[in-house]
């Protein structure tokens, strides 16, 4: 729909110095383009494009590869329900069938009032805490059909469902699109120079006097 | 050891006894924090390894046979040592990339000690010379993303990173990076070309090996997140030490997430080759037998891409040798407890499935191959498969890894061993992956499938009468 804010324009600068290549932060940029706005956007990807200094087509390209990228507009919740091995031997399938006849919808699909996007996915990495699920990236784990429903009440309800786990106690889940509440900031005080890899020519100079010494 | 307001951030690890050398600090609610990494001799590697030449530092890896934890096992001293000597400059890549299904690891070091795993990234830095390192983590965790964006603020904010180090002239930046969704990206010049802001597909090796033209065409070591995580204890105790645990060739310690259908499911930290899967399985300090008291059917022991093993296996030690003779590897220290209740050919289904769905389509064979399989075991399954079903499925394999295919259980049937890793048509291991389970089941259990294409065949004939 939208370029990217002003706010973000600069965050965005930031984030591509941070590169030997500004083409290397093309996919938090996209990020950020699906915080700002819940999905990637041709807009959005023509002006990510001048931003780095590659074509649309070859955001899109990239964009297009990567399954979080959301072209069209999703729920404000994605609950992806993980149904790979562990959890399918724990129940994932009949989870992923529940949360379907509760919320009425197919994987895939989102819900008339816009809030909740299910996805039938692959691992998520907490194979141990079988069936789990997360909602915008934040994990439930060990979930029985109930433990769903109140997940899926509490969200409709405004509230930070008890069941989804968060990097600090009590904290929103946030819409989809924004990943970690907190950044990386990096200052250039605190930074080496970064260039591009052939504006360096020689051994770092810790090594070099290394190796004068031995 | 709670302060007070315990948050289960990932749950998931259970503590054992035994030597820990990456999760120590686990057993702390506050582990993730500077201060709790300080208090516990967080950072101290680092300052010893500064202390050293950086070829001693490299050395003291080597000797060590530190092993790679991401999937292959190659020895970390040795890669790095592959760096051509006078190409500048030279990257570090973390593979924080985790997806391997049945792999719950990486994502704990990560969200539970991150500065562990800075402090492992700034040495190997120190040690070969690497002026920046980018930390690959998962699209997908949310929440390790936010832990490493403090603990990096944190660490930039203490002068552990940054120009000029701790008033050395050690300089390095290290760069949190993300991916969005994609599994192939942790194959490690599939992420290259991700955190170039490219699709994240393979690149062809040999000639090159990212150690030689990785990033930018520089060269690039890719280590995995629990093969750092080793550094600041092996710097603190030496190789010599961390060789007191673990077997000969495979030393220290590795963390097995192990899931499915046993009583109390975990991720442990054992030592290698000392601990059996029977000891992981039944042991009380680990999972505690079977669910419901049922029986163990098969288990995958080392991640989806590796092939399957059976009760008989039971006491081979977790370690990559025994295992990889055993017809099979330890890979991502990934695994799967099926009992007796599983369905044969619904788990080989779901694990094809995975590697149809992630598939980069470079390569015809994985492309093509890996979906075809998929369809071919849907329909199986669904009650509609073919008399020729089962070898069109072994037929596709072969499209995509040529020859005989390692199984586990070969000895019993009087065969040679194949060794790991099988052959390939493909530009990486994923295609071929996809064969693991079907050459696994099939093997096992040839009469499950029969069994439902028969019925298939008895149906359809009803129906056309
Ligand atoms: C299809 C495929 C997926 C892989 N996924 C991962 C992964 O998620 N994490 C990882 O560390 N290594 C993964 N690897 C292995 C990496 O290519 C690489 O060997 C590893 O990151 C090197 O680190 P190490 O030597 O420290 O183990 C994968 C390999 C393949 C072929
Ligand atoms: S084997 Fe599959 S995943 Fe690997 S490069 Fe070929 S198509 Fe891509
Ligand atoms: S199989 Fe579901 S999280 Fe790994």
């Amino acid at each position: 729909m939208s370029r990217l804010s002003d706010a973000n324009v600069a965050l965005a600068k930031d984030i591509i110095r941070r590169y030997p290549r500004p083409k290397s932060a093309l996919i938090p940029l996209l990020h950020l383009a699906q915080e700002q706005e819940g999905w990637v956007s041709d807009e959005a990807m023509a002006h990510l494009g001048e931003l780095v200094g590659v074509t649309a087509a070859e955001v899109r390209g990239t964009c297009t590869f990567y399954e979080m990228f959301k072209l069209h507009p999703v729920g404000k919740y994605m609950v992806n329900i993980c149904t790979n091995i562990a959890c399918q031997l724990l129940g994932g399938e009949e989870l992923l069938h529940h949360a379907e006849q509760t919320l009425g919808i197919r994987a895939g699909g989102t819900t008339n009032d816009g809030l909740f996007t299910i996805e039938d996915v692959e691992c998520i990495a907490a194979c141990t805490e079988a069936p789990c699920i997360q909602v915008n990236y934040r994990f439930g784990l060990r979930l029985t059909h109930d433990d769903f429903d109140d997940i899926i009440a509490a969200l409709r309800a405004g509230n930070t469902p008890e069941k989804l786990i968060t990097a600090n106690p009590g904290e929103v889940i946030p819409s989809h699109g924004t990943l970690g509440l907190s950044r990386q900031v990096m200052t250039e005080v605190q930074t080496t120079h970064i260039v591009a890899p052939e504006q360096v020519t020689e051994a770092p100079v810790w090594l070099a006097t290394s190796s004068k010494d031995s | 050891m709670a302060t007070g307001q315990y948050v289960p951030h990932a749950p998931g690890y259970v503590d054992s006894p035994g030597e820990k050398i990456v999760t120590s600090r686990f057993v702390y609610d506050d582990s993730y924090t500077l201060e709790r990494y300080e208090a516990t001799g967080g950072y101290e590697g680092f300052k010893a390894a500064l202390q050293k030449a950086p070829d001693d530092v490299h050395s003291i890896t080597r000797d060590a046979t530190l092993l790679g934890r991401g999937g292959a096992g190659f020895p970390a001293g040795i890669k790095w040592g592959f760096c051509p000597d006078d190409v500048w400059p030279r990257y570090l890549v973390v593979n924080g990339d985790e997806s391997e299904p049945g792999t719950y690891k990486d994502r704990l070091l990560m969200e539970l000690d991150p500065h562990q795993l800075i402090e492992g990234c700034l040495i190997a830095c120190y040690a070969i010379g690497l002026t920046q390192c980018f930390l690959y983590v998962r699209g997908e965790m949310a929440v390790a993303q936010q832990r490493i964006a403090d603990a990096l603020n944190e660490a930039y904010a203490k002068g552990y990173i940054g120009q000029n180090v701790l008033g050395t002239d050690f300089s390095v930046d290290i760069v949190l990076h993300w991916g969005a969704g994609a599994y192939i990206v942790g194959e490690e010049t599939a992420l290259i070309e991700s955190l170039e802001g490219n699709r994240g597909m393979p690149r062809l090796k040999p000639p090159f090996f990212p150690a030689a033209v990785g990033l930018y065409g520089q060269p690039t070591i890719v280590n995995n997140v629990e093969t750092l995580s080793n550094l600041p204890w092996l710097m603190n105790n030496g190789a010599d030490k961390y060789k007191e645990f673990g077997s000969e060739t495979s030393p220290g310690t590795r963390m097995f997430a192990v899931s499915g259908q046993v009583k109390r499911p975990g991720v442990y930290e054992v030592e290698q080759g000392v601990t059996t899967y029977e000891d992981l399985i039944y042991g009380n300090d680990y999972c505690q037998g079977m669910l419901d008291g049922r029986e163990l059917k098969m288990f995958v022991p080392g991640g989806g891409s590796a092939p399957w093993l059976f009760p008989e296996h039971v006491k081979l030690p977790l370690e990559a040798r025994p295992v990889g003779a055993a017809g099979t590897m330890l890979g991502s220290g990934a695994i799967v407890i099926m009992d007796d209740t599983t369905d044969a050919v619904k788990a080989c289904l779901r694990i094809v499935r995975f590697f149809a769905r992630e598939s980069c389509g470079k390569c015809a064979p994985c492309r093509e191959g890996t979906s075809w399989e998929e369809k071919i075991l849907q329909r199986i399954l669904d009650g509609h498969g073919r008399p020729g079903d089962l070898d069109l499925l072994l037929d596709i394999g072969d499209n995509i890894s040529p020859g005989p295919y390692p199984v586990a259980g070969f000895e019993a049937e009087g065969l040679e061993p194949v060794p790991f890793p099988p052959r390939q048509t493909t530009i990486c291991p994923l295609g071929p992956s996809s064969v693991a389970p079907i050459t696994s089941a099939l093997r096992r259990f040839r009469h499950e499938f029969e069994a439902k294409i028969a019925a298939a065949n008895e149906t359809s004939v009803e129906v056309i009468a």
